[in-house]
């Protein structure tokens, strides 16, 4: 059957099973927009800015284990949507970005609304197409969905010519995609698994260190089985949190620049470090030097051989699924009935408890003022920490990394790799668009809120009843603390002057606001926004401006050399 | 350490930006680089020069590896290989330098493919030090222009790269 152009895309997303594509209309896609009018299947959620439509997408990729879909107009809309590209190919989401282009004819003649999408989006997409023949549009977008989601999952762009959507072809959708020049690994090599085992076996002070990989790969049940199985210490990075249960006496926090004393302590200090779908990148190791001053053997599980021995020099190399990989470990550590070294493990545990007596995560409980740490312990207790908890960029997210313990994964939604402040509230569309019927906090605070406030308006339109727990303390805090510790208490534009009534401002957009001043106010207030199932509550806490994030291993400094409270 | 690192890539618009792209987003050195498409019209055979550490082409060949439109990539500093490069050049020859430039040309087996009454264009290949080993035989003032196509390479025997 003849189609356009415009109308194959939209089947190619309902044969894709697509629910929700995130955008903004305009006019190079405006044939795309008619032809989405024209059938219920997909439904459109209408975001305030192109930006907020990757991310919108973004979140509901990273809550469920499908590809996020965006959809923009040429030129400025592109433009907008690169740092939801960027933030996304940073921390591997899957995504398939649909972008209108001028027409064919149109290219290269500096017409209106027309940018460079395939140049302008190559360094931040997993791969990107032009499509210039409307034969070749259902392959191509076949090919966007295959690509964006196996392998090392990240986005995916597909630009199309106005023109192209009109033009007409037999609709064919292909089953599969066959490409010589792209067949990401999937079985990892059986010897690399045996000899990985047998160093587990050998070590007298072990320690697994996961990340995102985990999250992605889906494979949280066996990396559980595996570390309560051996009686390891386990922690997760902070795009991996969720990949371990926080509540299991194995898990030791988070890692890195605002990791805990025992995670850091324990990976600077063990005999064998077992990494698994993690990068070793400057956030969690601090400066690598340091880190090989103590040699220890690293066993490293990753889909992408780039990964490893990029920043650290890896032991025993496995490429591939971590989920297959850990399957795989499983059953041959199942089989045998070796196990690591009773006593030196006690031993080992024994030192951890100690580093974990520490208790560096400790604050001030009886202030007359709102400690932000005390917020998210509030939020962790009034959500039965089943909340999909979203978050902006510093220091209320790592408040939120470490004081909320995610026992599930693709609980925790932030953007850990490009660090994108705005992230957190069109993430939290996507993430209650794809549970509807849960709990959806969004973690941030008065500086990141603003650079996408006006998703408050999507957030009206869809009726989504989505928590804004906004840490209030005036100040961009991360860059405050920073200006604290190295700069000479010299506050160079961090404070923020002339802020929003965050109260009012909710209210117009149609919501409830919330303001709450004292510390015994945080409970309730949030045991009531929480019974508010159907609106949109935005809490604007008043929290300590002289707070900072502790512990903090400083750029440049080691994992074990870190500041504490 | 110089490495000559050959990549076989669909013959895509497009595709020679995601490489060069590659080299300068990660601060990899280019030195040369030429593509030209194979006898098989929809892959292109692209040969980089490069230079850095072991740990560093490591990392360049398994990011080139992970580009969707490349399809193998090898390292043929590894093994065995063979590379040339062409060059032209427009050298001066008049009055008795023409003698002494169609000798030295005769020398490095170069040929001269353009005469007029002042010049000559002499074509000359081999290995990028064969080249530069002709430049500097000559009088560098004789030099009007040149133009060197960058390195390819192929490895030797039975070392096959294809699809």
């Amino acid at each position: 059957m003849s189609m356009t152009g415009a109308e194959i895309v939209v089947r190619c997303l309902q044969e894709e099973g697509v629910e929700h594509v995130f955008g903004y209309p305009g006019g190079a896609v405006l044939f795309l927009y008619d032809a989405l009018f024209k059938q219920t299947r997909v439904k459109h959620v209408l975001v305030r800015h192109e930006q907020g439509a990757i991310h919108a997408a973004d979140g509901y990729a990273r809550s469920t284990d499908k590809p996020g879909v965006a959809l923009v107009t040429s030129g400025p809309g592109v433009t907008n949507a690169i740092t939801g590209i960027a933030t996304a190919y940073m921390d591997s989401i899957p995504l398939v970005i649909l972008t209108g282009q001028v027409p064919t004819a149109a290219i290269g003649q500096d017409a209106f609304q027309e940018c460079d999408t395939v140049g302008i989006t190559r360094p931040c997409v997993k791969h990107n197409f032009l499509v210039k023949d409307v034969r070749e549009l259902a392959s191509t977008i076949k090919k966007a969905f295959y690509i964006a989601s196996t392998g090392r999952p990240g986005p995916v762009v597909v630009d199309i010519p106005k023109d192209v959507t009109t033009h007409q072809c037999d609709f064919e959708y292909p089953e599969k995609v066959a490409m010589r020049s792209y067949n990401p690994v999937v079985k990892a090599h059986s010897g690399q698994i045996k000899k990985a085992i047998q160093v587990l076996m050998e070590a007298k002070r072990p320690m697994v260190y996961t990340g995102g990989g985990i999250i992605l790969g889906d494979a949280a049940p066996q990396l559980t089985r595996l570390v309560r199985l051996l009686g390891l210490p386990c922690t997760n990075t902070l795009m991996g949190l969720g990949g371990f249960p926080a509540t299991d006496r194995h898990f030791l926090g988070m890692l890195g620049m605002h990791g805990t004393y025992e995670a850091n302590m324990a990976m600077q200090h063990c005999d064998v470090l077992l990494a698994i779908g993690a990068r070793f990148d400057d956030r969690v190791i601090g400066n690598p030097k340091h880190f090989f001053e103590e040699p220890r053997t690293i066993i490293h599980i990753d889909i992408d051989p780039s990964s490893i021995s990029k920043r650290v020099k890896v032991d025993i190399p496995i490429v591939g699924n971590v989920r297959e990989v850990l399957e795989e470990l499983l059953r041959g550590l199942e089989a045998s009935k070796a196990r690591p070294d009773e006593e030196a493990l006690k031993t080992w545990w024994t030192q951890i408890e100690l580093w974990r007596g520490r208790d560096c995560l400790k604050y001030d409980h009886t202030s007359a003022i709102i400690k932000p740490q005390s917020v998210i312990q509030k939020l962790y207790e009034v959500t039965g920490g089943k909340a999909y908890v979203t978050s902006d960029v510093g220091q209320h997210q790592m408040w939120a990394a470490q004081f909320y313990k995610f026992d599930e994964p693709r609980r925790w939604i932030n953007s850990g790799g490009l660090g994108t402040m705005g992230f957190g509230l069109p993430a939290a569309v996507g993430v209650q668009l794809a549970h509807p019927d849960s709990a959806v906090a969004c973690v941030t605070g008065e500086a990141s809120i603003q650079m996408c406030i006006q998703e408050l308006s999507t957030c009206k339109q869809y009726r989504l009843p989505i928590k804004v727990v906004n840490l209030n303390n005036k100040y961009m805090g991360m860059v405050r603390q920073w200006q604290e510790f190295f700069h000479g208490n010299r506050y160079a534009e961090s404070y923020m002057d002339a802020l929003p009534d965050f109260v009012k401002l909710a209210e117009s957009y149609g919501h409830v606001g919330m303001r709450i001043d004292k510390p015994e106010d945080v409970e309730p207030a949030l045991i009531e926004a929480f019974s508010r199932k159907k609106d949109l509550v935005f809490m604007d806490f008043t929290t300590d401006q002289t707070e900072n994030v502790f512990p903090m291993v400083p750029g440049g400094k080691g994992l074990s050399e870190m500041i504490l409270v | 350490m110089r490495h000559i690192v050959s990549i076989l890539l669909e013959n895509e618009a497009g595709a020679l930006s995601r490489v060069s792209g590659l080299f300068s987003a990660r601060g990899y050195n280019i030195e040369s680089l030429t593509v030209a498409p194979t006898e098989d019209a929809t892959l292109s055979r692209m040969t980089i020069v490069t230079s850095g550490s072991d740990e560093v082409i490591e990392q360049i060949t398994k990011q080139l590896n992970k580009l969707v439109d490349v399809v193998k990539v090898v390292d043929l500093s590894d093994g065995e290989h063979i590379e040339r490069e062409l060059m032209l050049v427009k050298v001066r020859a008049i009055g008795k330098d023409r003698e002494e430039m169609k000798r030295m040309a005769d020398i490095f087996r170069g040929r001269i493919i353009d005469v007029t009454d002042k010049d000559y264009t002499i074509e000359l290949t081999g290995t990028g030090s064969k080249l530069d080993a002709f430049l500097k035989a000559i009088d560098r003032a004789a030099i009007l222009e040149t133009v060197r196509t960058g390195a390819s390479g192929i490895g030797r025997g039975d070392r096959v790269l294809r699809a």
